[in-house]
């Protein structure tokens, strides 16, 4: 048992610091010192200078185009990241695609969209669930039908985050209605500027346009544009939610979150004393921190195996649960710690302190993290059957 | 970062846990209890004994005195053992508690006198310092217990209570204020001036209560105060109770899901009910975050850097009795009506729980302490 970090990852994790330090534009350090909505342009120009350091894909191999990094190093740059309160990348192309892609796609496929992926010349989006698949996706009815060399799709799919600045989806049809409902299931690679695709943002509670509802009306899909086997996507879509167990607890972001409530709890004095030195309220938050640290924990098991190579053991099934929750309930506790304050919604600067301005929107927002990437009632379903071997009904 | 045991650890591991499976299975726990209530005695000096002669009471203990020279980590493979079959002997309370306090308090000749004989399993140690007004500070500074200097010696007067292992512990380390400092003592069981009351506890395992009347006694010849000693001893203390604790849980799970998996209602195993497979879910994730943060715990158990004891320590203390509550009532909830009988064993591991949470500052002290800090204000800008 040895808890600390060699040399070689710690000098890493210093040059990290370093480069962030240097290279991150004053601009966005402004709207991370608020914790404050990054708009899309802004976090593509964060893309294209990681992308020039050579760090915007830790995870993938170097022979598309990774850095080559370790487990650990590729944790340590992501935490740092998240520290640093910097641009959170989109997922989809660089976490989700382009591994699928690597995983499953020809030569072709690869060397047309990997390279535009990696340097945030293609941004993607997620097309699987729909008004009437959400936690049952295998229930979707959008449908590909063979016409000669094209899938004419037709459906509407939902919850398509930033599909309005995306410039592809990858999207779930049904190809074989005859068949049980996951194996009539293909994974199309869908250009968004196809004549019939139309994405129509939404708002969120959070007052973001975060996500979209898009159409497909008779859109012509080269069958070139076909990931992995027809009648595959299924199996496409499962290995994808595989892929960089180690990074989905958000350790880094929830230790920013805190220390905002922090930072909030210690600028405000309410009858002679600060939050902070209010046995009550200290309580509230180291107990949040001390859970905070038990999942930190996990991460760190997890990664220690991921390092050695070992297949993700017991412990990595509970970050995305806890570690969403755990985002949830920080931003909750910086709004009880706000008390009025966090009446506020978008106001001017000097109506709440600036440290205080995007708490209520993120504490919003933030309530979609137990229900992306498969509900944490899905994911406990998953653990139940998978884990501790319960019988299915 | 490595997280995995060496060769010998896994050994070690396999050793105690082949005879709590043959040797100590729950039964000997509930057994033992049983005849306790009726007699006293909750555990057997005969299994002490092996244990000292496996080596099991030398871990944490240096050479020089017979120890193993081991770690926290090794100590943590034997108590999370322990907790899993409900191993009634007092290893935390005597080899870590009282053990800790000596080793770090004691000179080498008071070490020699008093950990050897225990290093082999003949005799037992206890250490008393919880008093009705001293809940889980570990120092004396607001003890009620007193000691006064006569001439060479000391005279110590108090009354501590609830002192684990205390009932059967052939040596007793005792904290007394002295003025303004912390001291420790060490007096023999049968000392004169000593009354040892033995208490039940909810656990089954007992303690007691220790009366100390004027009684002449030999401190423990640690230059100055002894308060960092006695803080030594709760941190590794609990430390080790959340090691002990991780088993009770892990135990208890595993019971849950064999219920769950068997038990049948409306026709199916009420395994297949969705309400109850995610009770069982979160009762793994606790499971899970206490493995996790127990390691953490351990390796920091005996750290000289204080602050970065102290955080670690009470973090894992903190989660494991919260955790360990949750795991251990669900359980109950789960089994229905046979789990709220003294007949069946997951009552025994809920007590148990329960007495762990307690041992070396309970939750909510913890959480204080994790506060007070310079990690929690730290980088604040």
């Amino acid at each position: 048992m040895d808890l600390s970090f060699s040399e070689a990852d710690l000098a890493f994790r210093d040059e990290v610091r370093a480069w962030i330090a240097a290279n991150m534009p004053a601009d966005l350090r402004a709207i991370a010192e608020v914790d404050g909505h990054f708009e899309h342009a802004d976090t593509m120009r964060w893309h294209r200078l990681l992308a020039a350091q050579g760090w915007v894909a830790p995870h993938w191999p170097r022979k598309f185009g990774g850095p080559g990094l370790t487990a650990t190093q590729r944790f340590m740059l992501t935490e740092e990241l998240e520290l640093a309160g910097a641009p959170l990348l989109s997922p989809f192309g660089l976490v989700m695609v382009g591994p699928a892609i690597m995983q499953f796609g020809t030569p072709e496929q690869q060397q047309r969209f990997l390279p535009k992926i990696l340097a945030g010349e293609e941004v993607w989006c997620q097309g699987y669930s729909e008004p009437g698949a959400g936690s049952d996706l295998a229930s979707l009815r959008t449908t590909a039908v063979d016409d000669g060399d094209a899938f004419v799709v037709n459906g509407q799919k939902t919850w398509t985050t930033y599909a309005q600045y995306a410039d592809w989806i990858f999207a779930l049809v049904r190809t074989d209605p005859s068949v049980k409902k996951q194996a009539g299931i293909s994974f199309l690679l869908i250009d968004m500027k196809s004549p019939g695709v139309e994405a129509r943002p939404m708002l969120t509670i959070g007052h973001t346009p975060a996500f979209c509802d898009t159409f497909f009306d008779n859109v012509r899909v080269p069958k070139a544009n076909l990931l992995g086997p027809l009648h595959g996507g299924w199996t496409v879509a499962k290995a994808l939610l595989g892929h960089e167990r180690t990074l989905i607890a958000a350790v880094g972001m929830s230790q920013r979150t805190i220390r905002r409530v922090k930072r909030i709890a210690a600028a405000t004095r309410v009858g002679g004393r600060t939050l902070l030195d209010d046995p009550a309220w200290r309580g509230r938050i180291a107990r949040l921190e001390i859970k905070l640290q038990a999942l930190q924990m996990a991460n760190y098991r997890a990664l220690a195996g991921a390092a050695l190579g070992h297949a993700p053991g017991p412990e990595s099934s509970i970050l995305k649960l806890r570690g969403s929750e755990i985002a949830q309930q920080a931003f909750e506790l910086a709004m009880d710690v706000m008390g009025p304050d966090a009446l506020s919604w978008f106001n001017q600067p000097g109506v709440v302190p600036e440290l205080e301005q995007w708490v209520g929107p993120s504490y919003c927002y933030n309530r979609a993290t137990t229900i992306y990437g498969g509900s944490n009632e899905i994911q406990k379903n998953i653990i139940a059957k998978m884990i501790l071997g319960l019988p299915g009904t | 970062m490595d997280f995995q045991l060496t060769d010998e650890q896994k050994l070690l591991r396999e050793s105690v846990r082949t005879f709590t499976k043959q040797r100590s299975p729950v039964s000997r726990f509930r057994k033992l209890r049983d005849r306790a209530a009726a007699q006293g005695g909750s555990w057997d000096r005969a299994v002490w004994r092996e244990m000292g002669e496996l080596g099991w009471l030398s871990l944490p203990f240096p050479e020089s005195i017979g120890g193993f020279g081991g770690s926290f980590v090794d100590v943590a493979i034997v108590l999370e053992a322990f907790g899993a079959a409900l191993v009634p002997e007092p290893y935390l309370a005597s080899v870590v508690l009282a053990g800790t306090a000596l080793l770090r308090a004691g000179d080498a000749a008071q070490q020699q006198q008093f950990l050897a004989p225990m290093i082999e399993g003949r005799t037992a140690l206890a250490l008393a310092h919880g008093e009705r007004t001293l809940r889980f500070a570990a120092d004396a500074a607001h003890a009620d217990t007193t000691a006064t200097r006569d001439g060479e010696r000391w005279r110590v007067r108090g009354r501590k209570q609830f002192v684990l292992a205390g009932a059967e512990a052939d040596t007793l380390v005792v904290s007394a204020r002295h003025g303004e400092t912390t001291a420790l003592f060490v007096l023999p069981r049968d000392h004169a001036g000593v009354t040892i009351t033995p208490v039940r506890t909810i656990d089954g395992l007992g303690a007691a209560t220790v009366e100390l009347d004027a009684t002449v006694a030999d401190a423990l010849h640690l230059p100055g105060d002894a308060a960092d000693a006695l803080e030594r001893a709760h941190d590794a203390a609990a430390a080790m109770a959340v090691a002990e604790g991780l088993g009770v849980c892990q135990a208890v799970l595993d019971m849950t899901v064999a219920h769950l998996r068997t038990r049948e209602q409306f026709g199916v195993a009420i395994g297949t009910f969705q309400a109850l497979q995610h009770r069982a879910v979160e009762m793994f994730v606790e499971v899970e975050l206490v493995r996790s943060i127990a390691v953490l715990a351990a390796v920091r158990a005996a750290d000289d850097d204080a602050a970065l004891r102290r955080h670690a320590v009470s973090a894992a203390k903190v989660q494991a009795a919260q955790s360990g509550r949750f795991v251990t009532q669900q359980a109950i909830q789960l089994h229905g009506g046979i789990g709220i009988t003294d007949e069946h064993d997951v009552g025994l591991y809920f007590k148990r729980m329960h007495a762990l949470g307690l041992v070396a500052g309970d939750e909510e002290h913890h959480v204080q302490r994790f506060a007070e800090q310079p990690q929690f204000t730290a980088n604040l800008g």
